[in-house]
């Protein structure tokens, strides 16, 4: 019969081995990925160009749909919120400086990786989880072809530089949105609210949102691959992974939010 | 007889079983080996050695003129260049058509014009009976013609080893004599060392030139089908003869029984 406090200490242990394999196998993951986007190339292994302009597609250019009309809602409630609390003190015209500057720091790209990696770091992981049950990782690996760069640096690249872009979209939908609202249900001055707008923004404001999203597109791939190669089984746990990837991500997107954000206010 | 790939004192584990005890054997050059065993009795275990997906914990597997056991991926990718596996499910990769699963090898390892490509490919289609498919994807094809197509691409890079999984796991018994049969044809073609892990009785007295039985990770048998057939082995005279073994009741004994003691 095992005492206490072996079975208090087994479980730490346990726990302990799996955290930390876990750790290496990521840590394992991340370094192969820029190892193959970033130095292989150099070396005369090029990336998959076409590869990449297909997931550019699917990642970014599918998603203006969904992350606009959301941009447009959200900049349009923005408005209404602060227009609630500014109408007490008649100083109505900030409605514009806060849904600019709350936007492009913060919302837009927070709203832009939550929807991608519902979207697209889901259907990563499903699709690598999906070959590596049907042994097609293998296969590649036995003809030569590492995987990570046949499949997960596409991804990347795709997502490096559409979850900006995409974020820009939102910034500027979701001024939009703000600005149809104040200028009729809010009677604000067409002119003066984009004036105050311009006043508001800094180009810092845009770069450290764009820089954020960066870095979220870097988050999601890395998750949904991992979660991919992680599937042993069948498709249940392909199902399992995919959802596992969907929740780590957006937890990870908000962590790097938290950090950046304080990145930026204390030593910007 | 000359001999391609040596296998000496294999042993691996996986987390604690050992599943490989100490396997040695040889496999001859230009000639079909069919690699035998039940299930758990570590055959698969052995052919992902074989084709570099897992280290062993100790012995060697000289293949090439080097130790695959102990390469490192730089040297095993040359090797890599001179073998082709077909994968039991056939592991086309379901986003690209028949053609691109064919000219995938050669896309990434030579530098072949897209013209001759498309010819070469054409070739390797027509070889297992597939030609015509070029367009199609995975998704459309049966599950034999799946497995032709994992051959043509196998083939691709014409390679002087060619490995089975399980050819005719999954596949109806016409099928399945029909993928014999091509198996038979591309050996009497090409001057390649095929080896064929299998359970499938009739496919083995069908295809094997030489035969390896492994049984709880031990090898128990290597020689000719003749020799095979003669063997007054008691494992090996149940496999012939379809006996079977007191059954396992408990998961202790089953485990016990892929454990080996």
């Amino acid at each position: 019969m095992l005492s206490a406090a072996e079975t208090f200490f087994g479980f730490i242990g346990r726990n302990a081995i799996r955290l930390f394999k876990g750790i290496h196998d990521a840590s394992l993951l991340i370094n192969n990925t820029f190892y193959w986007a970033f130095l292989s190339p150099l070396k005369g292994k090029p990336i998959r160009v076409k590869a990449t302009i297909y997931e550019m597609v699917k990642v970014g250019y599918n998603s203006v749909p969904i992350v606009s009309v959301i941009a447009l809602f959200v900049g349009i409630i923005l408005a209404l919120q602060s227009a609630y609390q500014l109408k007490r003190v008649g100083a109505m015209i900030y409605v514009a400086n806060l849904v600019g500057v709350s936007l492009t720091r913060e919302l837009a790209p927070i709203l832009t990786a939550i929807i991608v990696a519902g979207r697209s770091g889901s259907s990563f992981a499903a699709e690598i989880g999906s070959m590596k049950s049907a042994e097609e990782i293998d296969a590649l690996v036995t003809m030569g072809i590492n995987p990570i760069r046949f499949l997960v640096v596409p991804k990347l690249i795709a997502m490096m530089v559409m979850l900006p872009a995409l974020t820009m979209i939102a910034d500027f939908i979701g001024i939009l949105g703000g600005f149809l609202l104040s200028v009729t249900e809010l009677q604000l001055n067409p002119y003066n609210y984009i004036q105050q707008t311009m006043n508001a923004l800094v180009i810092k404001d845009i770069v450290t949102g764009l820089i954020k999203a960066l870095a979220f597109g870097i988050v999601i791939t890395i998750v949904g691959a991992y979660q991919g190669f992680k599937v042993e089984g069948g498709a249940e746990e392909v199902g399992r992974r995919t959802t596992a990837s969907v929740v780590t991500s957006i937890f990870l997107v908000i962590v790097f939010d938290l950090f950046f954000t304080m990145l930026f206010y204390f030593f910007a | 007889m000359e001999t391609a790939i040596e296998i000496k004192n294999l042993v691996t584990h996986y987390g604690d079983v050992k599943v490989l005890k100490d396997v040695s054997f040889s496999i001859p050059k230009g000639k079909t080996t069919v690699i035998l065993g039940g299930s758990g009795s570590g055959k698969s275990t052995l052919l992902k050695h074989l084709i570099g997906l897992l280290k062993p914990t100790t012995g060697q597997i000289l293949m090439n003129g080097g130790d695959i056991a102990v390469m490192n991926e730089q040297e095993f990718n040359e090797v890599r260049k001179r073998i082709g596996v077909l994968f039991q499910g056939a592991a086309l990769l379901n986003s690209l058509t028949v053609a691109d699963n064919v000219a995938l090898p050669m896309r990434e390892h030579t530098q072949l014009e897209e013209s001759t490509m498309q010819v070469m490919i054409r070739m390797k289609l027509d070889l297992v009976g597939l030609s015509g498919f070029e367009n199609y994807y995975p998704s459309q094809l049966s599950g034999g013609m799946k497995k032709r197509a994992g051959i043509a691409r196998a083939m691709a890079l014409d390679p002087a080893f060619l490995f089975f999984d399980e050819p005719s796991a999954g596949l109806d018994p016409i099928t399945a004599a029909g993928l014999d049969e091509l198996i038979l044809k591309l050996r009497q073609a090409f001057k390649m060392t095929f080896i064929v892990v299998t359970h499938e009785m009739p496919s083995v007295f069908k295809i094997a030139d030489y035969v390896v039985m492994l049984d709880r990770g031990d090898a128990v048998f290597a020689g000719t089908l003749d020799e095979l057939r003669a063997s007054d082995n008691e494992r090996i005279r149940m496999f012939l003869e379809r006996r079977s073994e007191k059954e396992v009741y408990s998961p202790e004994d089953y485990f016990r029984i892929i454990a080996g003691d």
